[in-house]
């Protein structure tokens, strides 16, 4: 094949990344409020009846959206293998508190209603909360840590060494964007049940949104200070050369300085940090106002903003190393080679449009209220 | 044996992998049957036909999701537990699960919702192209998914680059169309629809010993019997197409598939029963057919099959030229992106057998300073567990031939006795659920333990591909799996059989009436429209 040569190996690096981010939001915007709902679960769901309509609100659809996080999952592996690799065996313990989560969360929402019993539905119930909170709290820990630099190297045949626990990881700057993640999320789940539901479980949500959202103004103000002011950046010391191999030992590393330098030399990223506010703002009015249509959106914009501006201002750092900066793995030196990552473009291109279509063509189908009726109804196969 | 990092990785990965697989070959063939009854209803308009759907794919989603939530570990366990290899063959191999995440996962997992939510928001034909399209997502995934493990069995399209230490992709077309990975894709396919028929079959023949649901248990024998005795001919048929296209890319599987320990002069026989000893390096007791391995290896009478002795043999002479291949890269490295036409030529004199090379490396850091011993302890390592793979191949084999037996039988029964079956073979066909599981793991053994020592074969081996972690993290988390998936299969396992046991949930009369109403609601929302 030489098609794969008309396109830069820098361009399509480049694609890949912001590909990789399309996925992560898309995956926070379409799963984010399944597990915002599941949060928000045991509080703004007493009876059991409300419960079963806040859980048929996404019923239908958590099984489209959790492919977002599978398909992130593959698309890290096909196209940046050794952040796949470095990462996923270095928050180990981190990884397998989500995958224990998000396997709950699946069996609960289909077994839950398969039993009248009160206790195993009330024990369904909390693995649902755990299902969305934990993955909630630790993705945005993650993240924070990826902020800061992980503790990992590389030895000369590329085998990454992670030299770090797992309490390592709960460190106070990753805890408050564990919040922000959070907040976020239940802002998003609130806004859902807001749109899809009525009565008691909407009112209730509708105040937990209004909360969520003013705690996602301030968790993300406040990890951006404290990004600005107790942070250090990584950068670059010597050349790089954006089409090199994909070996990130041969690039120098140093750390010092401040992420903020982004906004200095490239001012436009600050789009991101605006919209995330905006955003949140705009989704305090909305639930005030009972737009809820409009606060769904607000919500979306809130999150995509926040997503985005980590990774505009990190960019091209995708995992920093904290004990071996010459690790460190960046755009320019962690991707697979060149014709995979033509070949993988090509399949998203061909896809990704399918994907969104008949996604778009399901929620139209399912548009509308779930009520306490529509339950009642069909109680044998709803969930 | 002492637990190692490796040991325990393999035992997780087993583990996690045979227990997904408990529930994705009753996916991929129930979702067909499901499918098809639908069809016979949209077709026949008769609400039986509604009822079976409904029905059989209220069992098929509480299989369903245990193969979604059992899938996830399986997408992200390689990078937690096996991070060199992730990074070692992540440049072809995780682009197939990229992919089927793209082109199957997407599908199946956005239509499902609306296959179990959608009955009243649509039309009875889009409502069956709905199911189709569930139907039609698992089974690509499994197409994907072969494509990825195809590779690991036969890694072609792929070159090992010096500067960036991994293996990359040259040809997608290569990967794409592997025959190992398209045989593998058939003859799997073909063993989700058995297991889904004998489950079928099954649990409709213990309703006609209760007398219950005699109508839905008959129509779905039909189905059961017919789609499953095509499909157990083929999966027979295709399984022997996966056989053939090891004798040329894994000689060594083939061989201790058979026990075969030396070369025979071809045509060779077939071991119909015999006890592989590994350490003595014979297979005792052994009752040959003769002739018979070498027509179904090789299908002809002339050409010969390697035993296990002359692979060992071909072996070590690999891992020689493997070192050459090693040396060469290091002076590439030390060379820091300065390497020499000639250093690099070398190099790719050697390169094939590189993987070779890194066998030593269990025994010894730096293969080019390996002992006359150590290069024969690596070549004897390439010879996997011949007895239980020997056996496990002829228990997957044994129970195909009797599927086919069982479906001829019950598909006779049904279309040449009037429905009649001994009350026998009703219970025969109860007892029979379970087989087609055992069958399934059987073959899943042979395909990945007949790959060892490698992860990859004669690329990277297993030993290699590990994590860097410690045993108690890899332990801890193994114990986690194993309670929580233990914990999911008992509560899913009393489901089913509360589910099954609870029958249709709609008589035939209520369907009726449902039936009705739903169409009266149809026309009434489109006889509203005008209105408005």
């Amino acid at each position: 094949m030489i098609l794969h040569e008309f396109m830069d190996f820098e361009v399509l690096r480049v694609i890949w990344w912001a590909l990789l981010g399309v996925l992560l939001i898309g995956f926070a915007l379409a799963d984010g409020f399944d597990l915002g709902v599941g949060t928000l679960l045991p509080f703004v769901a007493r009876t059991d009846l409300e419960r079963r309509v806040a859980i048929n609100t996404v019923g239908p659809v958590w099984e489209g959206n959790q492919v977002w996080f599978i398909l992130g999952g593959g698309a890290i592996f096909a196209a940046w293998p050794p952040l796949y690799a470095v990462s996923f065996s270095g928050f180990y313990m981190a990884m397998f508190l989500i995958l224990a989560a998000l396997i709950l969360r699946p069996v609960g929402f289909k077994y839950r209603s398969k039993r009248e019993s009160e206790t195993w539905r009330s024990a369904w119930d909390w693995a649902l909360f755990v299902g969305g909170f934990v993955p909630a709290l630790v993705f945005g820990v993650a993240v924070g840590n990826v902020l800061q630099g992980v503790p990992f190297r590389l030895t000369e045949d590329l085998m990454p060494i992670y030299e770090g626990g797992f309490f390592g990881l709960l460190n106070p700057y990753a805890l408050l964007a564990g919040l922000v993640s959070v907040s976020m999320l239940v802002m998003h789940g609130a806004a859902w049940l807001v749109f899809k539901s009525e009565g008691l479980v909407a009112d209730r949500a509708r105040e937990f949104g209004v909360y969520a959202a003013f705690a996602t103004i301030a968790t993300y103000a406040l990890a951006g200070l404290w990004l600005a002011a107790g942070v250090d950046a990584y950068a670059f010391t010597g050349a790089v050369a954006p089409d090199g191999p994909s070996n990130p030992l041969m690039s120098e590393v140093a750390r010092g300085g401040s992420w903020m330098a982004a906004y200095a030399e490239r001012p436009w990223i600050v789009v991101a940090p605006v919209m995330a506010f905006l955003g949140a703002a705009l989704a305090v009015l909305g639930f005030r106002a009972r737009r809820e249509g409009w606060t769904m959106l607000a919500s979306k914009l809130s999150i995509t903003g926040i997503i985005a501006s980590v990774g505009l201002t990190m960019f091209p750092f995708i995992l920093p190393s904290s004990i071996d900066p010459n690790s460190s793995l960046t755009v320019w030196d962690s991707s697979s080679s060149h014709l995979t990552l033509f070949v993988m473009l090509v399949s998203a291109v061909i896809f990704m449009p399918l994907i969104l279509l008949y996604t778009a063509w399901v929620y139209k189908v399912l548009w509308g209220k779930v009520t306490a009726r529509d339950v009642m109804d069909s109680s044998d196969s709803v969930y | 044996m002492e637990l190692d990092i490796v040991e325990l990785s393999r035992l997780q990965f087993a583990l996690t992998a045979m227990f997904h697989f408990l529930f994705v070959p009753l996916t991929l063939g129930l979702s067909v049957i499901v499918a098809i009854m639908e069809t016979v209803y949209v077709m026949t308009n008769r609400p039986i036909w509604r009822q079976m759907t409904k029905f059989w794919a209220t069992l098929f989603g509480i299989n369903f999701v245990l193969g979604v939530a059992t899938g996830i570990t399986m997408e992200f366990q390689f990078g937690m537990n096996w991070a060199y290899y992730s990074h070692y063959v992540g440049d072809i191999f995780g682009a197939p699960l990229a992919i089927e995440g793209l082109m199957a996962f997407f599908l199946e997992a956005t239509f499902v919702g609306l296959m179990f939510f959608g009955w009243d928001k649509l039309s009875k034909v889009t409502h069956c192209v709905v199911t189709w399209l569930v139907a039609i997502g698992s089974n690509f995934s499994a197409l994907w998914i072969l494509i990825a493990n195809g590779w690991m069995q036969n890694p072609v399209g792929a070159v090992f680059n010096p500067v960036t230490m991994r293996m990359e992709m040259t040809s997608f077309f290569d990967v794409m169309f592997n025959h190992v990975a398209q045989a593998k894709f058939v003859h799997t396919v073909s063993a989700g629809y058995v297991t889904a028929s004998v489950f079928v079959l099954g649990v409709s023949a213990w309703y006609l010993i209760k007398g219950r649901h005699e109508a839905l248990a008959k129509r779905s024998i039909a189905v059961a019997a017919s789609f499953g005795l095509a499909s157990a001919l083929s999966v027979v048929v295709l399984g022997d197409e996966s056989g053939y296209s090891a004798t040329h890319s894994q000689k060594m599987k083939l061989a201790a598939v058979e026990g075969m320990w030396d070369t025979y002069k071809a045509p060779a026989p077939f071991k119909l029963v015999g006890i592989p000893d590994q350490e003595a390096r014979e297979t005792k007791y052994a009752v040959q057919i003769p002739v018979a391995m070498g027509l179904l290896g090789t299908r002809s009478l002339t050409e010969e099959m390697r035993g296990i002795n002359d692979l060992v043999i071909e072996a070590e002479a690999r891992i020689l030229n493997g070192i050459l291949a090693y040396d060469a890269l290091m002076d590439i490295r030390a060379a820091k992106g300065a390497a020499t036409p000639e250093q690099i030529a070398r190099f790719e004199d050697h390169s094939a057998d590189l993987g070779y090379a890194l066998l030593l490396k269990r025994y010894v850091d730096d293969p080019r300073e390996a002992t006359t011993e150590q290069i024969a302890m690596a070549a004897e390592d390439t010879i996997p567990g011949v007895l239980p793979l020997f056996w496990a191949f002829r228990v997957m084999v044994g129970l195909g031939f009797m599927f086919i037996g069982v479906m001829l039988f019950f598909f006779i029964r049904a279309n040449f006795y009037g429905m009649r079956f001994p009350r026998w073979s009703l219970w025969a066909a109860v007892f029979a659920i379970p087989t087609p599981w055992i069958a399934a793991e059987a073959g899943w053994f042979v395909a990945e333990f007949g790959r060892q020592p490698w992860t990859v074969d004669g690329v990277l081996p297993t030993a290699l591909s590990v994590s860097h972690l410690s045993v108690t993290q890899v332990a801890l988390t193994l114990a986690g799996f194993v309670t929580f998936y233990s914990v999911l299969f008992i509560i899913e396992m009393g489901l089913m059989l509360k589910y099954i046991r609870k029958g249709p949930f709609m008589d035939v009369a209520e369907t009726e009436a449902w039936n009705r109403r739903h169409n009266e609601r149809l026309s009434g929302r489109t006889s509203q429209q005008p209105a408005e």
